[in-house]
């Protein structure tokens, strides 16, 4: 485990960036951090709870360009070269987790994305341990915690006057060793990141009960629970959007003159257009199905695919749902159900 | 009596006697600083209903889509949205049953995040004026009054402009003293301040359209953004893309928009939403004496022609 003081932070960055490019939190205004692309250390906001925007946006970007065409020519495939090497530093383990998930879907046994095979293999992680848990946070239910060291290359805490580093994979080690000013950790720090652990553990206070929600969704997908649930969801796609996990896309091409572009954006299945088929009919009419979709696939059919819950516990759809809908009390009341 | 004992007992007597279907109000859920919207069709469920200035959201949103009648808690503002609706034959007037609140205003909670420094707010108790909020590290007392809504601030019709019951007292009008103050630093600024105004806000935009949806204007069956044959505006998150949706987005609610904030508050990267809308709103109110949603029957100042309208843009 290695140390440096916190006002050193920068420098650590400025090193990176000479070599990688570096992506961390910014402060985009008053109220919103997000990932974005430092330039030099003194912009990364590393005092924050959690960013705004999940870290999915870096390896699988809101709108991607597929390939482009000119004329009647054959569309025109540039191939995929790694840019130069990337960073992310300062992301949630909860975010790690959620990319861990998302390999599993463009990066499975049967099907390969190379867009986004290509930014992953090109990505080291810093994660930062969570020492902000916010109110509804529940990272902890689904075996995740906020000082997790799962699914990142080294792993970052905040030590109140100093952050330490612990390389975890390989990769991260070789960066790490690279990074000069680095001191060794003092003995007293392992246990010093025990108690902050526990302490951080400690605020997430919410808690939710997945064990047998699989199985019980399987049992109730024609249960009168789904004509209430949506009625107040305005079917908007920021629980979608902001969710680390969700990965739904669709396909666009767009055309002036004789160039065009296909292009890859977010969908989300709250839409209602998400469904609709060309003859007008649209098996998922209205927000029952659709908020009945969004929970069956994250809690249901995403662990019969894949044999992981498709949620990490960040609460984020919790916190910005313009109508108050809470994640947690909806499994609750699944739960319940007889 | 206060006014939420009165408006469950108004909201009792109508599903009592079978006056309305179902009651569209709001509910606490134990989330601080929120509310959130309820549906309550059973009389012995109505003291679910609360009113505080937690009650942000327009619910005048969930008529359209409702075929039977219904009932709706309604601040000033929403019942101007009511109005708009109603004129625009988009519901029956007989089909809404409006329970006004006369309302000083609701709080917008991003203000209390802003001034906490983003502080993670665990706990919030309202009494009286002052809400006291409680986070791990803090505990703070603050003012209704020192965290309304923006739109709260130079609001002009407090009071319901249209309802069949009246919760409480008629309250007096506000004393707005600069209503279009940031609109007039907008104009006053030159185009490239405005247009790097315009990028910075409106590229935090990640186009989940929650304002269309929060919107209770926003109730075109199909959005030009959704349609994509012709597609009229680019799917991405390219900042022209996304300045072209929210340009056109608040040119359809010209001489419509009631200034209830329901856009802004809905968004969830805090895109300044209402700057274009209460532009507009100011220069129909310049050009056309109008505001939207104060009588039924009213003609929307777009569909139709004066001939004293103002004439000076033809060159």
């Amino acid at each position: 485990m290695k140390t440096i003081k916190k006002d050193k932070i920068n420098t650590v960055l400025d090193f990176l960036i000479k070599k990688y490019q570096v992506f961390g939190p910014v402060q985009k205004d008053d109220l919103v951090v997000d990932f974005g692309r430092i330039q030099n250390g003194a912009q990364a906001c590393l005092e924050f709870s959690n960013t705004n925007e999940p870290a999915k946006k870096l390896f699988f970007p809101q709108a991607e360009t597929l390939f482009s065409y000119t004329g009647s020519d054959a569309a025109q495939v540039s191939e995929l070269k790694p840019e130069k090497p990337r960073i992310i530093f300062g992301m949630r383990p909860c975010d790690a987790k959620s990319l861990s998930l998302l390999d599993a879907v463009f990066d499975g046994p049967d099907y390969k994305d190379p867009y986004y095979i290509v930014k992953r293999k090109n990505t080291t992680i810093f994660t930062l341990a969570c020492r902000r848990p916010r109110s509804n946070c529940f990272c902890d239910s689904l075996g995740i915690g906020p000082f997790s060291k799962k699914d990142t290359d080294v792993f970052m805490a905040d030590l109140g006057d100093r952050y330490v580093f612990e390389p975890i994979t390989p990769g991260g080690a070789d960066i790490l060793n690279k990074i000069p000013g680095l001191e060794n950790a003092r003995p007293t720090d392992a246990e010093r990141l025990k108690n902050l652990r526990s302490e951080a553990e400690s605020k997430v206070a919410r808690k939710v009960d997945l064990d047998n929600l699989p199985e019980k969704l399987a049992r109730i997908f024609d249960h009168p629970f789904w004509d209430g649930i949506h009625q107040k969801c305005l079917g908007c796609g920021i629980c979608t959007y902001l969710c680390p996990t969700c990965h739904c896309f669709d396909i666009v091409d767009e055309q002036k003159d004789d160039k065009g572009r296909r292009i890859r954006i977010w969908d989300s299945c709250s839409y209602p257009t998400f469904t609709l088929e060309a003859s007008g009919h649209n098996p998922r009419a209205t927000g029952k199905e659709r908020m009945r979709q969004r929970l069956m696939h994250k809690f249901r059919y995403f662990v019969e695919n894949y044999g992981e819950i498709a949620c990490v516990g960040c609460g984020r759809c919790i916190n910005h749902c313009p109508v108050g809908s809470d994640l947690i009390r909806e499994i609750e009341n699944i739960n319940n159900l007889k | 009596m206060d006014l939420q004992t009165k408006l469950r007992q108004e909201a009792r007597k109508l599903l009592e006697e079978k006056l309305v279907d179902v009651v569209i109000g709001y509910e606490d859920e134990g989330a601080p600083l929120r509310t959130t919207p309820c549906f309550i069709t059973d009389p012995q469920d109505v003291d679910r209903l609360v009113w505080n200035p937690f009650c942000d959201h327009n619910l005048a949103r969930y008529l359209t889509a409702r075929k039977d009648k219904a009932a709706v808690v309604a601040k000033g503002c929403d019942t101007r949205a009511i109005v708009v609706l109603i004129n625009e034959n988009q519901i029956e007037r007989k089909n809404v049953n409006i329970l006004g609140m006369p309302c000083g205003g609701i709080v917008d909670r991003k203000k209390i995040y802003n001034h906490l420094k983003n502080g993670d707010v665990r706990e919030a108790v309202l009494k009286d004026k002052v809400i006291t909020v409680k986070g791990l590290e803090f505990t703070a007392d603050l003012m209704v009054d020192d965290f309304l809504a923006d739109c709260c601030l130079s609001c002009r019709h407090r009071n319901p402009v249209l309802c069949d019951v009246q919760i409480g007292e008629n309250l007096p009008p506000l004393d707005v003293k600069d209503e279009y103050k940031k609109i007039k630093q907008l104009e006053e600024s030159t185009s490239e301040e405005r247009w790097e105004y315009f990028r910075k806000t409106l590229s935090k935009c990640i186009r989940c359209y929650a304002c269309r949806e929060a919107c209770p204007l926003c109730y075109c069956q199909q959005c030009f953004t959704d349609q994509n044959f012709p597609a009229w505006v680019g799917k991405t998150t390219d900042i022209s893309d996304t300045i072209v949706f929210h340009i056109m987005r608040a040119f359809h609610t010209t001489g419509r928009c009631v200034d209830c904030g329901a856009c802004e508050r809905s968004c969830p990267n805090n895109v300044d939403i209402r700057m274009l809308t209460k532009k507009i709103a100011k220069d129909v109110k310049e050009l056309f004496g109008d505001e939207a949603g104060l009588q039924l029957e009213e003609k929307a100042p777009l569909s139709f022609y004066n001939e004293d309208d103002p004439q000076d843009f033809i060159k």
